[in-house]
């Protein structure tokens, strides 16, 4: 008996080892993502836009308030002196270039992840600056670490000075959303714009 | 392999590439390696129900399918380039974005080098003397898998200690949970990838090494004892 399944298990191995070869391939194929988006994408990532926050206007707001528009969210806080003011200027200068049609399609969701400086007069005066699409949003911090984990990314918050300011770290990343909610794709800071408007262009067409 | 995982340290390594480094490092090849050294399988085994055992633990582990594929991935080869390939797999830039992006895929990974981990150390650690029956190895080829395994780690750990500025695009993306600079935090990982992982592998090479230096000793007392039953026979 003991020859017999020895050279069974001998027959049988390179078999095993195809299956595995061959599975992690389609692991790997699988991860692979589609190729129309030309920015990250993140189709098969990332949850659907799922949020309770509270708005630059003070009101409680979901993810179901932004339904039938394409959403573009961005974590950030006002008080940044690069990333989210460059971001936002890059945001509203994409806007500028998209046709009115599509552009109308799109809403902004400014995340701010200082809620202790940054209350509803902040946000709305902040927005405001860069573009009428853009919407200042805070909540607890309860509601900041959900969302944030559901997106994988985080934040945290640096030493005060002496003037009692501090540095937030905070994402890079743009994540777009589609009419429906799905999760679509990642822009990151080293997208070229080309790239980001036929995207956009994209997301827009996905409101009916 | 929980506190990395199962703690607050897992929020961490989802956000800082050089703790992730740590938790791999732990995960597929510190704890996995201690695992194996304590050999819990036997003590597991006489613990569980009788039920268990007889019925699920020990067919499936007898049947064809899963022996098969317990061989193939015992094979010294391919073990030796699982091991490296799940590292280089889980750090190409495009994979690791994706694996650090996606929840499930994450699991899979972490899961992945877990698993893994096990497998090679039980490969190379393997309490038992060598039978190709049992698909354990000789203490030679041991010693070849277990050091052939630490150059490529630290070719890889290098490059990203050298040349890696940029290539790991989600930390730049993600935000980290106190500022860090980014190419602070790369150098560290790649150093991680580097220095600890090879010193594992002079370990293990060392444990291995004594493993069959007492084996050997059990055999000339063996031996020894036979001599001597056999000089008293006649």
């Amino acid at each position: 008996m003991k020859p017999r399944s020895m050279l069974f298990a001998k027959k049988r191995m390179p078999r095993w080892i195809l299956t595995l070869v061959l599975l992690s391939g389609l692991t790997v194929a699988g991860c692979g993502g589609g190729q129309d988006w030309q920015t990250k994408d993140i189709s098969r990532l990332m949850p659907e836009l799922q949020f309770t926050l509270t708005d630059e206007h003070g009101r409680e707001v979901t993810a179901d308030a932004y339904e039938g528009k394409a959403v573009l969210m961005f974590f950030g806080f006002t008080h940044c002196p690069d990333v989210c003011p460059a971001t936002m200027a890059r945001i509203a200068g994409w806007l500028g270039q998209l046709p009115e049609a599509d552009r109308e399609r799109i809403r902004v969701l400014f995340v701010s992840v200082d809620p202790d400086r940054d209350d509803a007069e902040r946000l709305r005066s902040y927005t405001a600056h860069f573009h009428e699409a853009i919407t200042g949003l805070t909540g607890t911090q309860e509601q900041l670490r959900r969302l944030s984990k559901r997106y994988r990314v985080t934040y945290g918050y640096g030493d005060k000075d002496e003037n009692g300011d501090y540095d937030v770290s905070h994402s890079a990343g743009i994540y777009g959303f589609a009419a429906n909610g799905e999760a679509r794709v990642l822009i990151r800071q080293s997208d070229d714009r080309e790239a980001v408007l036929a995207d956009l262009e994209r997301l827009a067409k996905t409101v009916d | 392999m929980y506190g990395v995982s199962q703690t607050q340290f897992d929020y961490f390594s989802q956000y800082v590439f050089f703790i992730h480094r740590i938790q791999h490092l732990a995960l597929h090849h510190v704890a996995a390696m201690l695992l194996v050294l304590a050999n819990p399988l036997p003590v597991l085994a006489q613990g569980a129900p009788a039920w268990l055992r007889d019925n699920l633990i020990t067919p499936v582990w007898r049947s064809g399918p899963v022996r098969g594929a317990y061989g193939a991935v015992q094979q010294p080869v391919v073990a030796a380039f699982l091991f490296v390939g799940l590292i280089y797999l889980w750090l190409t830039p495009s994979i690791h974005f994706d694996a650090m992006l996606s929840g499930w895929l994450y699991s899979i990974m972490n899961w992945s080098m877990a698993l893994d981990g096990l497998l090679f150390w039980w490969l190379v650690l393997n309490p038992y003397p060598p039978d190709p029956a049992q698909h354990r190895i000789g203490y030679g080829k041991r010693c070849i898998v277990v050091a052939v395994v630490a150059f490529p780690q630290i070719v890889l750990g290098a490059y990203i200690f050298f040349y890696g500025t940029g290539v790991y695009e989600y930390y730049e993306v993600c935000g980290s949970p106190w500022p860090i600079d980014t190419d602070t935090d790369r150098m560290l990982g790649g150093l991680i990838t580097w220095i600890p992982s090879a010193m594992m592998s002079v370990l293990g090479l060392l444990i291995v090494l004594s493993q069959m230096f007492r084996q050997e000793k059990r055999e000339a007392e063996r031996m020894g004892r036979d001599a001597a039953a056999s000089g008293s026979t006649a």
